[in-house]
């Protein structure tokens, strides 16, 4: 990657205030163009990171560079970022055209050029009719509409959206995730977003950096954080995951096995994982990578001749069942009394039928879907 | 067989011993006023029995130089004890909201001293310290009425202060966020986003100043210099003599223009107050 593709640099930033550590050493750096979600749980600093790139608030060390130039002496007011608020803070004094051309009037335009940069800026989010509106004629989403255009009026290289939907219905919050991302591909700024909700983050981002309690866990694209979870914290954070305790027993290029106690035998990988053996570990399944099996009471596991090389298997009954409609999700109680949680699609309307309480089962995965992860 | 209308558990005034309650609050508040603009308008010197309908006493009333002049004196001084006072309350609730500093509790409880004190200790201590530090008392009009405004907004700014103060409470923190966002520097973040959310606050407290100031008695009987009079030291010496129902014509226009003044306030008030 060029340099100048970077557009945020952010080096070994840490906020302090007072003894609390709200941001721990980050370091990242943020491509020109893309679209960029900061996800983590209420309180791991993500919103300050944010708020540090707006200027709001000041590294207590580290610098943030953007654009090629650093920003530590730089206030708000100068920086070539705009922010849409969590609560969209409209002006409710002003109306709809007033709140949007308020920003213009600190960039030197020309009055005669305002209105149509204003009503140019309206139309891209649809809200052109109702310039003449106070904010409290609008609705929650047409008030976030407004904060839209007021930021992106100013021809930021950088949008910073800080929990864009968390106050939006949930029908409406998923219209918007689209019409968020084809915004952003249309105008082709830099967009850096913060949420706590990883369906959010998955569906609009081309990559996410995910935080827990001030520090950075990992930064990858959704499907490689579902797939590849650097670490125990994101596997459990992104999505669901059935985890157990293990230690490393054989540790080759193209495969390892992991003893695990609490699973109730050895884990097959077809893979090489990359950790020290003998460790204490995590496995991790995801729920949908578990195929459930009739089992006969008194019946030997699956041979290898009945199943595909390389799988595990694990014996369990079926206790709760959650039928969701596109797939039901399964608790089976393993015999060493741990649960485990399987998904299944309903490919069939009759499908949710095949299986129900107390039914003895095989629990079966292919040796390239467990996953081996560090604390 | 008798129609009951069937009434709701907090359906109060459904109630005719309710409806008879509220009446009897209403005539208890506002009988003696009516009384008092009543006989303004009566063609009889005497305040106890209805003579006629006159407008003689408003005449004059205004005839009278004297009571023209405190009126006047009274207007000057409550129009311009409102203006400091809505700078100095505005400015203090701004500090006690933005800013953390040492003492601040004790001295939060301290600027509501002055409303909590009684007027006449009040009235004793704007005396002394006058006298105290040696304030000029030959001042030409209208500087000679200086003392009176200080004493005046001493008293006036602290309610400013405290209505304010309560306004800011539900200020959104992200809207100054975001104006500095979008380009303002902190000072036009304040004038833009930070006064126009003061500005209901800044309407009741300024009416509470305006009305305090207008009818202040012992405090500016304290404060006053020799030579220098407000409607309401006037009113109390004409009354000292006899309750003529010029008094009672001359009240009646001061209640007017409280009211007045009261509607315009609750008008530019709405406005702003619906938008939050």
């Amino acid at each position: 990657m060029r340099e100048n593709d970077t557009i945020i640099k952010i080096e070994n930033v840490t906020k302090k205030y007072g003894k609390v550590t709200a941001v721990d050493q980050i370091t990242l750096e943020i491509p020109r163009g893309e679209f960029f979600a900061l996800l983590g749980p209420s309180g791991c600093g993500k919103t300050t990171l944010l708020r540090m790139l707006a200027g709001l608030e000041m590294p207590s060390e580290g610098r943030i560079i953007i654009d090629g130039s650093d920003m530590s002496t730089i206030p708000p007011n100068k920086r070539p970022v705009n922010m849409v608020f969590q609560s969209y803070a409209v002006f409710p004094h002003m109306s709809v055209f007033d709140n949007v051309a308020y920003g213009l009037k600190f960039d030197q335009v020309a009055k005669a050029d305002q209105y149509g940069q204003v009503m140019a800026a309206l139309a891209d989010v649809k809200l052109d009719h109702l310039a003449e509106r106070k904010p409290d004629q609008l609705s929650g989403g047409q008030r976030q509409r407004v904060a839209l255009a007021r930021a992106l009026v100013k021809k930021p290289k950088v949008l910073l959206l800080d929990e864009p939907l968390s106050a939006l219905d949930a029908k409406l919050r998923e219209a918007m995730r689209f019409e968020l991302a084809e915004l952003q591909d249309q105008i082709g700024i830099t967009f850096v977003m913060v949420t706590h909700d990883q369906d959010e983050a998955l569906a609009m981002a081309c990559r996410c950096a995910v935080m827990d309690r001030g520090k950075l866990m990992q930064t990858a694209t959704p499907s490689n954080l579902y797939e590849f979870p650097a670490n125990k914290f994101v596997a459990d954070f992104i999505g669901n995951v059935n985890l157990f305790e293990g230690t490393l027993e054989i540790d080759e290029p193209d495969h390892a096995i992991v003893q695990s106690d609490a699973l109730g035998g050895r884990i097959f990988f077809d893979h090489g994982v990359s950790g020290a053996g003998g460790e204490k570990m995590w496995v991790g399944i995801r729920p949908e990578k578990v195929e459930i099996l009739k089992r006969e009471e008194g019946s030997t596991p699956p041979t290898p001749e009945d199943v595909p090389a390389g799988c595990n298997v694990a014996a369990g009954t079926i206790r709760q069942i959650s039928y969701l409609g596109s797939e039901s999700v399964y608790q089976i109680d393993l015999f060493n009394g741990r649960t485990m949680q399987v998904s299944r699609p309903n490919l069939s309307r009759w499908d949710q039928e095949d299986f129900t309480w107390d039914d003895p089962v095989w629990l079966r995965w292919h040796g390239d879907s467990p996953v081996l992860l560090q604390n | 067989m008798r129609k009951r209308r069937s009434r709701a558990p907090l359906d109060y005034l459904g109630m005719p011993a309710m409806k008879a309650w509220l009446a009897g609050v209403f005539v208890f508040l506002y009988t003696p006023l009516f009384i008092l603009i009543m006989f303004s308008f009566n063609n009889s010197k005497a305040n106890i029995v209805w003579k006629g309908f006159t407008f003689k006493w408003y005449v004059k009333a205004f005839e009278n130089t004297q009571l023209r002049e405190a009126l006047f004196n009274s207007l000057l001084i409550a129009g311009l004890c409102t203006v400091i006072s809505l700078v100095l309350g505005a400015l203090m609730a701004f500090v006690f909201w933005r800013f953390k500093f040492p003492f601040k509790g004790t001295l939060e409880s301290g600027m509501s001293l002055p409303i909590v004190v009684p007027e006449i200790c009040f009235g004793v201590a704007v005396l002394l310290f006058f006298a105290r530090i040696g304030f000029p008392t030959d001042l030409p009009y209208p500087f000679n009425l200086t003392q009176i405004i200080l004493a005046h907004v001493t008293f006036s700014f602290p309610f400013v202060g405290v209505v304010v103060r309560a306004r800011l409470e539900s200020f959104n923190n992200e809207l100054e966020a975001a104006a500095l966002d979008l380009g303002a520097s902190p000072f036009q973040a304040f004038r833009d986003v930070i006064i126009p959310h003061m500005y209901p606050g800044l309407i009741a407290g300024g009416l509470l100043a305006f009305t305090l100031s207008l009818d202040d008695f012992v405090i500016t009987f304290f404060a006053s210099g020799p030579g220098t009079i407000t409607f309401p030291v006037k009113v109390y010496s004409m009354v000292r003599f006899s309750v003529t129902p010029e008094v009672n014509a001359a009240s009646t226009i001061i209640i007017l223009i409280t009211v007045l003044a009261t509607i315009l306030a609750l008008r530019a008030q709405t406005r702003p107050a619906k938008e939050t």
